[in-house]
């Protein structure tokens, strides 16, 4: 067993564990507060995984609501956030699997092709982006540019980078080898390099080499 | 010394820092000497820093709106049954 000195990080683990104790027996503020914790988080994810509102607002309730209802499959033996996110991503998965308009590559699509990841702007960045730019133009740039790739990359960057679950995690969620996530994650997070690259690199550079 | 090719294979793992030992010495090495690499290995680690840095957004006061009355349904729903 482990010491029993509670710090600070076992001690929000606890709060946690008890608000979905409380929330279990039927404690609507209890859960309440667990929504208020992770409703942005869960809302990010959809509307990152669908690039919809409406979709992303349905995949919002439907999550709190699966998640309420299957409360007691909650083990504790991991952290809300991930269980919770785990329903998220399901949601999210199977609403843009269902959209029939989606005209996108579907998210199962064969993209392990074995190829080099490639690599075409090189150049060093300026300031931080962070002080450069307000929140709101950081954050416009940044979304337009997750947006902008493939939903098979997209998905597993999202996860990884944003949501921050483990490798395993997101092979977990999205039913994919742990290879074909480092793989996918490898050539989103290049591809984002690349576009971001053209916006923040430092004036007067240009690219300079090629591989 | 590796190549640029067989770095970036790496960089992933370089980056999560899930690599130890002989092989992440020759990472090391071959950044310390390849300019490009360098630039790569550090563009991409801002890349990852600020999407992590960035808050999720406040969602719409609607949609917040919403959210919780679907719950509260589902609540009343629930002590009901």
């Amino acid at each position: 067993m482990a010491d029993t000195t509670p710090t600070a990080a076992d001690l929000q683990e606890a709060d946690e564990l008890a608000l979905v104790d409380q929330s279990r027996k039927g404690d609507g503020a209890a859960y309440g507060e667990l929504v208020r914790r992770y409703e942005r988080k869960i809302y990010r994810l959809a509307r990152n995984i669908t690039q919809n509102d409406e979709d992303a607002e349905d995949i919002l309730q439907d999550t709190f609501i699966k998640a309420y209802e299957h409360l007691d499959t909650f083990q504790g033996n991991s952290k809300f956030y991930t269980w919770i996110v785990r329903i998220g991503v399901n949601e999210s998965l199977m609403k843009l699997r269902k959209r029939k308009t989606d005209k996108t590559v579907p998210l199962d699509e064969p993209v392990d092709t074995g190829e080099d990841p490639v690599v075409r702007e090189i150049a060093v960045w300026g300031e931080d982006p962070e002080n450069k730019y307000s929140q709101e133009e950081l954050r416009k740039i940044l979304d337009e540019s997750v947006q902008s790739l493939r939903p098979a990359f997209r998905t597993v960057f999202v996860l990884r980078d944003i949501e921050e679950l483990s490798t395993e995690e997101t092979a977990q969620a999205l039913q994919l080898s742990i290879p074909a996530v480092k793989s996918r994650l490898l050539r989103a997070r290049l591809q984002l390099r690349e576009k971001l690259t053209r916006v923040f690199k430092r004036k007067g550079d240009d690219v300079f080499a090629y591989l | 010394m590796l190549t640029c090719k067989e770095f970036l294979q790496e960089l992933n793992d370089f980056l999560d820092e899930s690599i130890d030992g002989e092989l992440r010495r020759h990472l090391e090495a071959h950044v310390s000497e390849c300019p490009n690499c360098f630039v790569i290995l550090d563009t991409t680690k801002r890349t990852i820093r600020v999407y992590k840095g960035m808050d999720p957004q406040t969602i719409p006061d609607d949609v917040h709106s919403r959210l919780m009355s679907a719950l509260d349904k589902k609540l009343a729903a629930r002590s009901n049954s």
